[in-house]
């Protein structure tokens, strides 16, 4: 076990996985001992903010691991990021209990509102944290795995595999939609009250979140890489590359890919559940098929393939929205739209991959 | 209760009143005394006696009574009425009094006097010389089903000429029959038939109300027997109104999406700014319609035959820059592809938001995009007949230029094969750039058609994209047959299914079958066959 997630591990993926470990510790720390009054305190407010951030790095990372390493492009990840976080946000709204407007102990308050008398099947065991940790990673992983099954088997690829991943999303985000599929609606899901039995609000869980995000956010980058590193990935690699040619070799490629897909979608589903506390919201639009599009860019903005890239991209252009869209919305659009067409013009190995290769020049012609 | 009790009521002053022998000018006076009371009930019938008595003046003494300018004269009874320019008439004489006669009293009105006046009126008009004012009447008559105005109707039935007015003086005459408990049973079960010819929704209701509580077995025979025969035409009537819909949403999408199979049958690639070039050639025709409104107004039924060649320009050169300045680097990397031009849809949207401001624009319909055409209960209406032929017309068009000019030749050329049309001497980049001009000014001249019936807004080709990416996917690539037939099957498909699941399941339904569908046939419905293994 150790050898497989360990085999392989260069000086780059130790010092990543190793400044994620310090900042878990870190922020936490400039966040509750230092004394607010200091310069060195962290608002709690950008503790929730970054933990956000690296909740999207998780789901880049996911999204790299498909589109990188085995050529799928899918433009539905958000979908299985959603379909997490809202297994996340039922267990929070049970946790409400009989502190919701409405104050009914089982039902949640939208459910009262629309007349409601019993909980839907799907609500039921929502309240065992144990459960609700198992849908997060069931629910995207089974739905990944049924359109996966179908959709590589019958070899769609390419650009026609990227719009029916659109369509997915797309056709979640109008069942979503709907008030009487009992998931709030396009209201969502909101109000939480405690996780575990912290106040969701209070700086304290707020920090033990961003804490655990980044750990889960190592954890993924472990697993990507031992997946890439290992025979399996070898063989996604050449599917990537040439995708008759290791038919034709004698490996079944759906089976690669189905596999790959539903470990990526599960991965964006506990990125998704680690999103929900602390944004302290879901809703259907984090199905619009712009949310899934919008990570693709972060994948391809910090270097596809490279898996360090996807976070350290994912974290970039998200400060950037953050700060654009603070000082100049007007202009974040034109600025992502730009970022859309340079980076695949100009840096289509991302930030991370032409690095690494003006490195590898450099290393090669001091070799020489 | 209170139904029944008026129409109890109703029934018999009916009886009273019109067996009564038609009257003359000596009894006028003794009518119209009738009204010269406090009691409402005797306003009530003497407000009916009158409207069924033919005299010349009911007709003013009515109306005088429906504007509250009638009074009369407790001492004698006399009544009299106030005309336009406020001079007193004596109602019995039609004297006009040379100075307000004394001690007048105005005849009051309660809820009953105002429904047996609204009824009374309305039986009053079915004589009207104006046949539109008394087919008008005649349909107020069959939703009133006043049985006051039965012998109104027989009089006028007889004596009318004209064969649509006769006809809805014959439906409201059933009306009014086929729950009448004390007409014959030939008459009512003749009403039965002819309700069953008007055949529409209220025919069907009043039809169903006739039950073995209320007729004979023979009148509910014939009612079930009309009722059937008008729901089956109902059911028909909604299935053809839903394959019109259908074929209409079917034209729309045709129009979004013939441009995109275009530019992806031939250069292979997803072009996400597609909706885009629809939005421009939109806002083109707002500009045009904008323009047209201050300069000329009397252009304004032009302005879509200006727009269309200017929408097919405005975003044939935006096309022609986006394939020049960005996708020509991009060519065999169709997924870069796709972000990219998804980069150029955002600034696109931006571009237009910060022109034209993020609010819906007002674009007109010119005067034969409006109205509707009825036959018989089928509703045609002109724009969309319009977008119809429009979608036809243009796919028509483009199927000349792909088989009959040289262009055409040589894109079907590099969709067969790329490479060995490149080395039999076709200029492939050239092809390319005129593809995607051409697909994209196809966009443009969606985007007027689309001004007509959607929102003008930065976000108007969002809203289709997704559906043009289905049609294509599902049609099959470079085949415009396939488009044809994909997008009209999408859009019947839509049409059908919105009513038996609603709109917003049978749209998630119809992504899950198509999503399926693709499992079925990666490469659409009409694909390419080659040997290749990949394309």
């Amino acid at each position: 076990m150790t050898r497989f997630f360990f085999r392989h591990f260069d000086r780059t993926a130790i010092g990543f996985v190793a400044t994620l470990l310090l900042i878990a510790i870190v922020v936490p720390f400039f966040n509750l001992a230092v004394p607010e009054s200091s310069v060195f305190h962290i608002p709690t407010y950008l503790v929730s903010l970054w933990g956000k951030y690296l909740a999207y790095a998780l789901l880049a990372l996911a999204l790299d691991l498909v589109w990188g390493y085995c050529g799928i492009l899918s433009l539905g990840h958000g979908a299985f990021f959603a379909l997490g976080g809202y297994a996340m946000g039922m267990y929070l709204m049970r946790q409400i209990g009989a502190r919701g407007v409405y104050a009914d102990p089982v039902l949640p308050d939208f459910m009262v509102f629309l007349n409601w008398k019993e909980l839907p099947v799907t609500w039921y065991f929502f309240d065992h944290f144990g459960y609700a940790l198992l849908m997060i990673v069931l629910v995207p992983s089974a739905i990944a795995f049924i359109f996966g099954w179908f959709a590589f088997r019958s070899r769609v690829t390419g650009v026609y595999l990227s719009i029916i991943t659109q369509s997915l999303t797309y056709a979640l985000l109008l069942a979503f939609f709907r008030n009487d599929m009992g998931f709030g609606g396009n209201n969502g899901l909101t109000d939480f009250k405690d996780i575990l039995g912290f106040p969701v609000q209070a700086a304290n869980t707020r920090a033990a979140l961003f804490a655990l995000t980044a750990l889960f956010l190592a954890l993924g980058f472990l697993l990507a890489r031992a997946i890439v590193a290992s025979r399996f990935g070898q063989v996604l690699a050449s599917i990537r590359d040439a995708e008759s040619r290791t038919r034709f070799l004698g490996y079944r490629v759906e089976h690669y890919k189905v596999m790959v897909f539903v470990v990526s979608a599960a991965m964006a589903g506990i990125a998704g559940a680690l999103y929900v506390p602390q944004v302290g919201i879901i809703n259907p639009s984090e199905f619009s098929p712009s949310n899934s599009i919008e990570a693709v860019i972060w994948v391809a903005v910090g270097g596809r393939g490279t898996l360090i890239g996807a976070a350290i991209g994912a974290v970039l252009v998200n400060f950037a929205k953050t700060w654009l869209t603070g000082t100049f919305p007007e202009l974040w659009l034109y600025g992502l739209g730009a970022l859309f067409i340079l980076v695949t013009l100009f840096l289509p190995k991302g930030i991370v991959g032409s690095l690494s290769a003006r490195v590898q020049r450099i290393k090669g012609s001091g070799a020489a | 209760m209170l139904r029944r009790l008026t129409l109890i009521l109703g029934l018999m002053m009916g009886l009273i009143h019109f067996d009564a022998p038609p009257a003359h000018a000596d009894d006028a006076a003794i009518i119209l005394k009738r009204l010269a009371t406090d009691n409402y009930g005797e306003i009530e019938s003497g407000v009916t006696a009158l409207a069924a008595s033919g005299l010349s003046v009911s007709e003013a003494v009515l109306n005088a009574l429906a504007d509250s300018r009638l009074s009369y004269r407790p001492s004698d009874k006399e009544i009299f009425f106030k005309d336009a320019s406020g001079k007193w008439i004596d109602a019995a004489t039609n004297v006009v009094a040379n100075e307000q006669p004394s001690g007048l009293k105005p005849v009051k009105m309660n809820n009953r006097v105002r429904r047996a006046l609204d009824a009374a009126l309305g039986s009053m008009t079915l004589l009207s010389p104006d046949p539109q004012k008394r087919m008008a009447a005649a349909d107020a008559v069959f939703k009133s089903r006043d049985a006051n105005t039965l012998s109104a109707l027989d009089n006028v039935i007889a004596k009318e000429s004209d064969a649509v007015v006769k006809q809805h003086f014959e439906e409201a005459r059933a009306a009014v029959l086929i729950l009448k408990s004390d007409a014959s049973e030939a008459d009512r079960v003749g009403a039965a038939e002819k309700l069953g010819q008007r055949g529409d929704q209220d025919a069907l209701a009043l039809l169903n109300s006739v039950t073995e509580a209320n007729a004979t077995a023979n009148i509910v025979a014939a009612a079930s027997l009309s009722a059937k025969g008008i729901s089956r035409r109902l059911a028909l009537l909604s299935a053809a109104q839903n394959a019109w819909y259908g074929l209409s949403l079917g034209s729309v999408l045709l129009l979004a999406a013939i441009g995109l199979a275009i530019t992806f049958g031939v250069m292979g690639i997803i072009n996400m700014a597609h909706g885009e070039m629809v939005m421009l050639g939109a806002y083109t025709t707002f500009v045009v319609q904008e323009i047209i409104r201050t300069k000329a107004p009397g252009l304004f039924d032009w302005s879509l035959p200006i727009a269309i060649p200017l929408a097919f320009c405005v975003s044939a050169l935006v096309g022609l820059l986006i394939e020049r300045i960005i996708i020509r680097y991009l060519y065999g990397r169709p997924l870069e592809t796709l972000l990219a031009t998804w980069g150029v849809s955002l600034i696109l949207q931006q571009a237009v938001r910060s022109a034209f401001g993020a609010n819906n624009r007002e674009v007109g319909a010119p005067s034969y995009m409006s109205g509707v055409w009825d036959l018989n209960g089928f509703q045609i209406t002109y724009g969309r007949l319009w977008i119809i032929l429009f979608g036809l017309a243009v796919f028509v068009a483009l199927l000349g230029v792909m088989k009959g000019t040289s262009l055409g030749l040589k894109m079907r050329a590099v969709i067969q094969n790329r490479r060995m049309a490149a080395a039999m001497g076709i200029r492939t980049p050239l092809v390319d750039a005129l593809t995607f001009a051409l697909g994209s000014g196809v966009a443009g001249i969606a985007g007027v058609a689309l001004s007509q019936i959607d929102n003008v807004s930065p976000n108007l080709g969002q809203s289709y994209i997704i559906d043009s990416f289905l049609v294509v996917v599902f049609g099959g690539v470079g085949n415009l047959w396939g488009t044809l037939l994909g997008a009209l099957s999408l859009g019947l498909a839509n049409k059908f299914l919105e009513p038996i699941a609603g709109a917003v399941l049978g749209k998630i339904i119809l992504l899950a079958v198509i999503i399926l569908f693709i499992q079925r046939r990666p490469r659409g419905l009409f694909a390419l066959k080659g040997r290749a293994v990949e394309q």
